[in-house]
């Protein structure tokens, strides 16, 4: 084994190592009665309900209304979040009258509004989507500005040497170079909207991933609640993960 | 012979286009509100006209119980605050501080960090109760991950020298964090506390939305189920003027716009 992969070897094992460790520590001190087997389920009992909950509550199909949520929140959010951010780009005076509001939207507790968006649209898949989508549009919309913003003058300047016009210069200069950035806006985005799709699914009981936390808790299913919370964990580090890898491809060498 | 015109000097125009261009966009706003408020296009009271708006605002602002619930939820957010941006620091500090120990830890911390917590309430209202408790833990788990973050990454960013400085007098582990690392970290601590104070606003109080009987959470849940709609817009009004400029403030204590920049 050569010396870099065992100095990456030895954190890996010692993280994993300290989870399972912390995972054994709670079995025992549950199980002598230091912990309240009533508020804490052991482990063991939680390994033993994912096989249960998978199975009984229909695991894939929550999953799949979930990911149509966070899919249908991602179209919206690539089609209005980008178009305002090249609307706002190419209208400078708009840009500086707005893009500080945008700014203050993306700090604002927009999630707190599901209970007006549940007056809208009603208890359904839409008061979700639009929830996602308003989480996630400002990120989208600045990084698409800083994306175009970012364009160097040197590749405009060639472009508008060959007689491009404004639709050729957008779609073969601005857009490939601002994608990068765009791909950034968009990830940041889509994780905003999947914490409030899942949120706000768990709030008004209704939907996917969120409402089966939301009903296994109600019936006092402890180990089924513990074992969804960790799927619903699992499910989001997987995505924040292949997102993150994607992201470091397309971002260009330094 | 050419006559001269005389100079005078250039008029500063009353307002600069950038806000001639938002007051005519917070105009098209309120104008297109009105109408379709007027035009019961929609349910009534779904878009509840300014006026009325304008009078639960007024109402809401004037009402003293509404400052109680707005103590009960700043003192969950205070508290919230203290322990998890505590706490993040103390692991930040840990984990910048200690190649091994961060790269064992921080890739859990990074990827948990997005996770949506609010599905942490149930285990939340076992441990801690329905009360205040339940609520605190949720402020405290939303912002103990952008603290630790911000920390950790601004322990690596200290200068080595700095650090080299402190030893070479001789400095015990809590000089060396209060007089070299904290002080150096300011920048990016501040950062993490604002990052840190968005998501611990926003996990309290939808905890107050989901459980409660107290806190601004609850009296949006409560204008909800009465269908109060114009108290329920001058509830969001307040709540997202107040959080705004909370964070601005913080970012302006910060100098936050000095890192952009």
């Amino acid at each position: 084994m050569t010396a870099r992969a065992q100095s990456n070897l030895v954190p890996l094992a010692l993280g994993f190592g300290s989870l399972i460790a912390a995972i054994l520590v709670f079995e025992v001190l549950i199980r002598v009665g230091l912990i309240n087997r009533f508020i804490v389920p052991m482990p063991s009992q939680i390994a033993g309900a994912f096989h249960r909950v998978i199975t009984e509550e229909e695991i894939p199909h929550r999953f799949l209304v979930t990911a149509r949520e966070a899919l249908w929140a991602t179209l919206l959010l690539a089609l209005f979040g980008i178009g305002i951010g090249v609307l706002l780009y190419r209208v400078k005076l708009l840009r500086d009258a707005t893009e500080t509001w945008v700014a203050a939207m993306a700090s604002a507790p927009t999630v707190l509004m599901y209970p007006l968006f549940l007056v809208i649209f009603g208890r359904s898949e839409r008061t979700i989507i639009m929830m996602g989508f308003v989480a996630g549009l400002p990120a989208v919309i600045l990084k698409t500005i800083e994306g175009l913003a970012s364009t160097r003058e040197v590749l405009v300047n060639v472009g508008r040497s060959f007689k491009l016009s404004e639709m050729q210069l957008f779609w073969k200069i601005y857009f490939p170079t601002a994608m990068p950035t765009i791909f950034v806006g968009m990830r940041l985005g889509m994780i905003f909207a999947l914490i409030n799709i899942v949120g706000v699914e768990f709030l008004i009981n209704f939907g996917g991933l969120g409402q089966l936390i939301n009903d296994l808790a109600e019936r006092y299913d402890l180990p089924g609640t513990y074992a969804a919370i960790c799927f619903v964990i699992l499910v989001s580090v997987i995505f924040f993960f292949l997102t993150d890898r994607l992201e470091r491809w397309l971002r260009p060498a330094a | 012979m050419a006559e001269t015109g005389r100079l005078t000097a250039p008029t500063a125009p009353l307002a600069s286009p950038v806000t001639l261009v938002r007051v005519a966009i917070i105009a098209a706003v309120l104008v297109t509100w009105e109408a379709v408020a007027a035009s019961g296009l929609l349910f009534r009271d779904v878009v509840p006209s300014l006026t009325m708006i304008g009078r639960a605002l007024a109402e809401l602002l004037m009402d003293p119980t509404y400052y109680w619930h707005l103590g009960v939820t700043a003192g969950e957010i205070g508290v919230a605050m203290l322990i998890g941006g505590l706490a993040g620091l103390v692991v930040g500090i840990l984990l910048g501080s200690n190649r091994l120990l961060g790269r064992a830890y921080e890739a859990y911390l990074y990827y948990l960090g997005p996770t949506p917590k609010i599905i942490f309430f149930p285990v939340m209202i076992m441990w801690f109760g329905v009360g205040p408790g339940s609520k605190v833990a949720m402020g405290v788990l939303s912002c103990f991950f952008p603290v630790a973050l911000s920390a950790a990454a601004g322990m690596r960013q200290i200068n080595p020298i700095l650090i080299r400085v402190g030893r070479s007098f001789r400095a015990s582990t809590w000089q060396m964090v209060t007089k070299i690392y904290l002080p150096a970290m300011r920048l990016p601590i501040l950062n993490g506390v604002r990052l840190g104070l968005g998501v611990a606003i926003i996990g309290t109080l939808l905890a107050e939305t989901k459980l409660s009987n107290r806190g601004i959470g609850f009296l949006i849940i409560n204008a909800y189920s009465t269908f109060n709609m114009p108290r329920m817009y001058a509830l969001l009004i307040v709540l997202f003027v107040l959080s705004i400029g909370v964070n601005a403030v913080v970012g302006r204590l910060g100098g936050v716009d000095a890192i952009k920049r």
